[in-house]
């Protein structure tokens, strides 16, 4: 059989099951074009003699014998996890983060590790310890980040599914500029047990898929309350494809005017116009929101989570885990060599950051108010789902960039997440799903969906109508 | 204009920087902190801060011995370990 498992859904790869395909074919078959994509694209950290970890499970999951990758800050078992940084070279987790147990539960088999910006700082994947990963759509063009490389994956057919994490957009950002579906789901959703931390109250392990019914079933195996994770909400979760294909009549979608008004540019503005249209079409109605205090959710952004990340990354001194910095003789200097060889430069722009903002007598002035601001961005969404259903947003200002073009300017870089912070700050679920294309260069442009705290069904249902109604999940076929 | 004193915080990090590295850092940082500092125009009086997007609470369980990993499996990612510890430079110094 010489098909091309790696190019399927996972939905289809489960017919091709059915129909009598081996978990052998699907495997060399995945791992053929994995290896073959990643020499131009540069997916996957070590993906050579990676082997794939599966258990044996009954053939009850739609996941059964589906190969997921995962992003290099999350645990699986004999396996390293370097979060893309020098820090952690040659640290092998000991224990398998709680998603991947569930994978390996449902019979999923866990294949390949894919590169980062160094501990999620970044939306470029270009601070990777392992050098970027690129755009499988334009080589030249960064892949959006931090999880890159859990994107271009997917959208390069070297990977089936794929897992990430989203502190600030690092899930929808990269779907968007890959052309695929990412999605953040509602915090507490999925169990971050396991997953290298980065900002506690902000971080969201969540899925890369061709489209939204994947996503719907990659979501239902990783989600639920996990003793482990006492962050993790004890809602009960609900059957997410039973939401697929359940039409839109008089659902109410929002636009909020502060995210249109900000000077949208041509690409993107006739993406949210023909998006509009479209749900309109199908039946929904389409309205303007205000959510007047999300013009502050990037400032907010960057004293919450430096300042979460600063305490975070305090373990890695060169005593328990990975590098440490041999010369130094006494205990401080060990520390501050180990870590100061150790962390990339955004790494310690951000440690910097975080440190200042908590440090006495800046405390007030910036953690505190931060905190007090993100209180009426929460606001602003509650007020906004008593009048809506859902909102729709663009994902990212622009598409896909130029290796470089940000990379020189942290403040610069830090806005192309302008539209999906608000949602990690509020802790809603968000999904972005491919929206159009670039006039000029026919570069993918995502929109993002957004509903109430784990209403990730209506969620799942809105993505579904749209993306059913158009066919630009469809173009992932064009990639170079 | 932000005040920061980059040496100072850097060691409250307990992070290495080099005087290049200070010198990069010094202005990039200053204009995060302007950035963010547009929180001021805010009014955030008699507002209560959000440390979580939903509240947290204690969870408690019982008492009991459960098992977990072999001391030797943590200590098989320290860059040293001696015996059943992690191995560090000297901590107190030698009296003279």
């Amino acid at each position: 059989m010489s098909l091309n498992f790696a190019e399927m859904t996972a939905s289809a790869l489960a017919e091709a099951y059915a129909a009598g395909a081996t978990q052998k074919d699907v495997l060399d078959s995945v791992r053929a074009a994995a290896q073959t994509k990643d020499a131009a694209i540069r997916a996957y950290v070590k993906l050579e003699g990676a082997q794939p970890k599966h258990r044996k499970a009954e053939k009850k999951s739609p996941l059964w014998g589906v190969p997921v990758a995962v992003k290099d800050n999350i645990c699986v078992e004999g396996q390293e996890a370097t979060c893309g940084s020098k820090i952690l070279q040659n640290y092998v987790a000991p224990y398998n983060a709680t998603v991947v147990e569930k994978l390996l539960d449902a019979g999923a088999v866990i294949y390949g590790r894919t590169n980062m910006d160094e501990f999620a700082f970044g939306s470029s994947c270009e601070t990777s310890f392992y050098g970027p990963t690129k755009n499988p759509r334009d080589l030249t063009r960064v892949p959006g980040g931090s999880s890159g490389g859990s994107a271009a994956s997917v959208a390069a057919h070297a990977a089936v599914l794929s897992l990430g994490s989203d502190t600030g957009g690092s899930i929808r950002q990269p779907a968007s500029f890959c052309g695929i579906v990412g999605l953040k789901p509602t915090y507490g959703r999925v169990s971050r047990y396991g997953l290298i931390a980065f900002a506690s109250s902000l971080d969201q392990i969540g899925p890369f898929t061709k489209d939204v019914r994947d996503s719907a079933l990659l979501l239902q195996v990783i989600a639920g309350h996990d003793p482990k994770d006492s962050t993790s909400a004890e809602v009960p979760v609900p059957d997410y494809a039973s939401f697929l294909g359940k039409d839109v009549k008089g659902m109410r979608i929002g636009i909020p005017k502060e995210y249109v008004a900000s000077g949208l540019g041509a690409d993107v503005k006739k993406a949210m116009d023909d998006a509009v249209k479209t749900l309109e079409a199908l039946g929904a109605t389409v309205s303007e929101i205000s959510l007047p205090h999300t013009k502050y959710a990037v400032n907010v952004y960057y004293i919450v989570a430096p300042s979460e990340a600063s305490s975070n990354l305090s373990r890695f001194d060169g005593v328990r885990f990975g590098f440490r910095e041999a010369a130094a003789d006494a205990l401080v200097p060990m520390y501050e060599r180990s870590r100061g060889t150790g962390f990339g430069a955004e790494a310690k722009r951000r440690i910097i950051l975080g440190t200042y903002s908590l440090s006495s007598g800046y405390y007030d002035a910036y953690y505190l108010r931060a905190m007090k601001v993100r209180t009426l961005i929460k606001r602003d969404f509650d007020e906004a789902f008593a009048k809506v259903d859902a909102i729709l947003t663009p994902t990212a200002p622009s598409a896909a960039f130029k290796f470089g073009e940000k990379s020189k300017n942290p403040l610069e870089m830090y806005l192309s997440d302008i539209f999906t912070i608000s949602a990690n700050l509020a802790g809603v679920p968000a999904i972005s799903v491919p929206g159009g294309l670039s006039a000029a260069e026919g570069l993918p442009i995502g929109l993002q969906f957004m509903t109430k705290p784990f209403d990730e069904g209506n969620l799942f249902r809105v993505a579904h109508a749209f993306e059913q109604a158009t066919d630009w999940h469809k173009k992932l076929g064009n990639v170079k | 204009m932000a005040d920061i004193d980059l040496k100072n915080v850097a060691k409250l990090a307990r992070l290495h920087l080099t005087d290049d590295e200070i010198r990069h850092l010094e202005g990039q940082v200053k204009g995060i902190l302007d950035f963010v500092e547009q929180l001021k125009e805010v009014n955030v009086e008699g507002i209560e801060p959000t440390t979580h997007p939903f509240p947290v609470r204690d969870v408690f369980r019982e008492d009991e011995p459960k098992p977990s990993l072999k001391i030797e499996e943590f200590l098989k990612t320290a860059p040293k370990a001696k015996g059943r510890f992690f191995e560090v430079p000297k901590i107190i110094e030698d009296k003279s």
